[in-house]
């Protein structure tokens, strides 16, 4: 006699409950019950809020972020906050949402540099453009190369292409030192910058206005962060979370794995390719010593950090690997040194990182096993009724 | 070689070498210096080959690639620096004799062994074994052994500074003999020699010991391997304790070849070329390994005098590499530690 079916759902789906409450979320499980207990009008009410108080944050400097103590202007910090904010949201798609390890994403960062430097600079040859045009060209020519490298690369599993995307990095930083066009260690100077000036005729966009900077890279990090929320709870992104959790099995059910991976790669390169053109205009100078492999490394280590595959959790990754160096010296005199051991010890204690994308797949889970449990109870009914 | 003659003004005319060009070929120079290549790149190659074993081995056996074997080798390599400083080695050869020198030489490759084992098995007691212990997923894997390689670089960053290591003189490097108007020196003779016998030696240890009876049989099926009575964990250690042993190995010949490359990040170039020798002959194939390292160390020499800077040897490994996982991802002589007959 077996028991019937209708209990071992309820069984189940209570002890699935208990497992979730214990395990997931750890210390933010408090923070992430309370949001998800509001209503939607609250939600966002306490966006708009959040994000006036963002804008403001530069003018606010509030004492305890404050960096000036350290010596460093806080505008331009909030700015290198959002710059790695910004890509650790586009790696995150590439590492996060489909699980591929690209350790070369720095190389994307380059290229998006040197688009902005080539076609602005007065050094370079090349035909001179807006320097906002640049931004879309950046994304253009990041999300080409990455189709490129992607084409060869993405057919191979996890390690391979670790090590593949390592080189491409390690390729760029090379070419950029060897080709005499790309100007090596003497660089393009004078790279241009958003329009407009001021009542006294200085031009808002220079690089000791942190503000400016940081307002222009905060929009196009909201604007990125409400396509990319689409696209996640879109096909895509489904495409993705199956790709990150089986790939074999999201093959076996259908799901072209390649084309969605060269979607994720291909969008990750052009937001690392638009990052890259943002912190071309706003430092002004290009040569080839800004894109080594180390830097690289740091954002890989802030979206692992902050927790791969939740969007909120790399941006937070992306802030303290920029924030913490340039607030606290002694981080900053060996940061690598620092995110390395941070990033064995995550791997090793808490491999979802500080916010894990866990809740998020086990909540879509959930509402999965719900809709199979009560299928089941109609299916048992119905088989009662026949018997 | 007429051929390549002929066609070199026509391939010049293509690319001319001013300031603003993208790129430039060197036919001529190339032409010129082919022997000279060869034969140098062999040297690198088999440098590559020995570092490229440590990366094969644990592959087989682990299905792992270790990131953190750059930083073994560049380990064997400060042993290597500090232990020949500390013997009176400096810029210049000390007075000693030819016996006094080939012992020191014995002493500072023993002791390059012996620290870079002992760091391969650092790095698997902490980066690798816990997480074995509970079956985390490979990506984890490889994102530990990406942060251990960060630690030791930035290690000896913190210790020693970004600038080479005052460069250590082994020995008067002389011409030995000239073969196709190029000149083998001793150098090259004792890299060659030396890195072909101990890799011979590696595989005859992998087929002919019991050792490496149960190295093939956890490669193969590390499961049933278990059940038959193989220890696992510890033929995982004695296969980071070879590779790393090999690559202290590796260390002495480097600083041998180019004695100024010892930095906290000189590994890291190193590495990923071992690692392409390994991929290029066949990852967890140890002739493989061999193989690959002496053809991308020729490769990536003809590669650099032909566009005309050392720094493309770099470029053109990786750009091998992509290309080997695209034609075959298998290696010239394919890849299965487990298939190897003794």
């Amino acid at each position: 006699m077996t028991p019937p079916i209708d209990s071992v759902a309820g069984v189940q789906a209570k002890a699935d409950e208990q497992a979730e409450e214990t395990r997931g979320g750890g210390r933010f499980a408090g923070l992430s019950k309370w949001w998800n207990g509001l209503e939607r009008w609250q939600q966002w009410g306490v966006l708009s809020i959040a994000v006036v108080l963002l804008y403001l944050l530069p003018i606010l400097n509030p004492p305890i972020l404050s960096t000036e103590s350290a010596g460093y202007n806080f505008p331009l910090a909030c700015f290198d906050a959002a710059r790695f904010a910004l890509v650790a949201l586009g790696l995150n798609v590439v590492v996060g949402q489909a699980g591929l390890l690209d350790l070369g994403y720095i190389g994307f960062f380059a290229v998006g540099s040197y688009v902005a430097a080539l076609w602005t600079s007065p050094d370079s040859t090349m035909v001179k453009i807006p320097y906002l045009a640049t931004l879309p060209l950046a994304m253009i020519v990041t999300g080409i190369v990455g189709m490129l490298i992607g084409i060869p690369t993405l057919r191979l599993r996890g390690d391979y292409l670790a090590i593949v995307t390592l080189g491409f990095g390690e390729i760029i930083r090379l070419l950029a030192t060897i080709i005499p066009a790309l100007k090596g260690n003497t660089g393009f100077q004078s790279i241009g910058r958003p329009p407009g000036t001021d009542d006294k005729g200085v031009p808002i966009f220079v690089q000791s206005n942190g503000t400016a900077w940081y307002w222009l890279i905060l929009t196009v990090i909201i604007i990125t962060m409400l396509l990319l929320g689409n696209l996640e709870r879109s096909r895509v992104g489904r495409a993705w979370i199956a790709i990150r959790e089986d790939e074999d099995a999201a093959e076996v059910m259908g799901v072209p794995t390649f084309k969605f991976k060269m979607w994720a790669f291909c969008l990750g390169a052009a937001l690392g390719g638009l990052s890259g053109a943002i912190f071309a205009g706003q430092v002004g100078f290009v040569n080839n010593q800004k894109f080594d492999v180390a830097t690289s490394m740091l954002f890989i280590a802030a979206v692992v950090m902050g927790g791969a595959g939740n969007k909120f959790g790399a941006i937070l990754g992306g802030i303290l690997v920029s924030y913490l160096p340039i607030r606290f010296i002694f981080i900053a005199e060996q940061k690598y040194l620092v995110f390395g051991i941070i990033l064995v010890l995550i791997m090793i204690f808490r491999p979802q990182g500080l916010f894990g994308a866990r809740n998020h797949l086990l909540a879509y889970g959930k509402k999965a096993k719900r809709v199979a449990a009560r299928l089941r109870r109609d299916a048992g009914r119905e088989q009662e009724v026949t018997s | 070689m007429t051929a390549l003659h002929a066609a070199v003004p026509m391939l010049n005319a293509l690319a001319s070498a001013d300031e603003n060009s993208w790129i430039s070929f060197h036919w001529q120079e190339l032409a010129d210096n082919f022997w000279n290549a060869t034969f140098d790149g062999l040297t690198f190659g088999a440098i590559y080959a020995l570092v490229a074993l440590g990366y094969t081995l644990v592959y087989g056996v682990l299905n792992l690639i270790n990131f953190a074997h750059s930083e073994v080798f560049i380990t064997g390599a400060y042993a290597v620096v500090f232990t020949l400083s500390a013997l009176g080695f400096g810029a210049s050869v000390p007075n000693l004799g030819w016996g006094a020198i080939i012992l020191n030489l014995l002493l500072a490759l023993v002791v390059a062994m012996v620290v870079s084992s002992l760091v391969a098995l650092g790095v698997e007691r902490i980066a690798y074994k816990p997480l074995r212990a509970r079956n985390a997923p490979r990506l984890v894997f490889l994102i530990t052994a990406i942060g251990m390689s960060f630690v030791i670089q930035y290690a000896f960053f913190w210790w020693r500074g970004a600038v080479a290591e005052p460069s250590v003189t082994m020995f008067e490097d002389k011409p030995i003999f000239i073969i196709f108007g190029s000149t083998i020196s001793l150098s090259t003779l004792i890299i060659v020699g030396a890195a072909v016998v101990m890799m011979v030696g590696v595989d005859q240890l992998i087929r002919r010991t019991r050792v490496g009876r149960g190295i093939r049989a956890v490669a193969q099926d590390p499961d049933t391997a278990t059940l038959m009575g193989v220890n696992r964990e510890r033929i995982i250690m004695i296969t980071f304790v070879i590779g790393g042993a090999l690559a202290g190995a590796a260390a002495l010949f480097y600083v041998m070849k180019v004695p100024a490359g010892v930095q906290y990040n000189g590994g890291f170039i190193l590495g990923i070329k071992a690692f392409t020798a390994a991929v290029l002959g066949g990852i967890g194939n140890i002739r493989g390994a061999l193989l690959g390292g002496l053809l991308l160390g020729v490769i990536g020499n003809y590669g650099a005098w032909l566009l005309g800077s050392a720094q493309w040897i770099d470029v053109v490994s990786f750009i091998i590499l992509i290309l080997v996982l695209m034609v075959r991802p298998d290696g010239i002589l394919g890849s299965n530690l487990g298939k190897v007959r003794a």
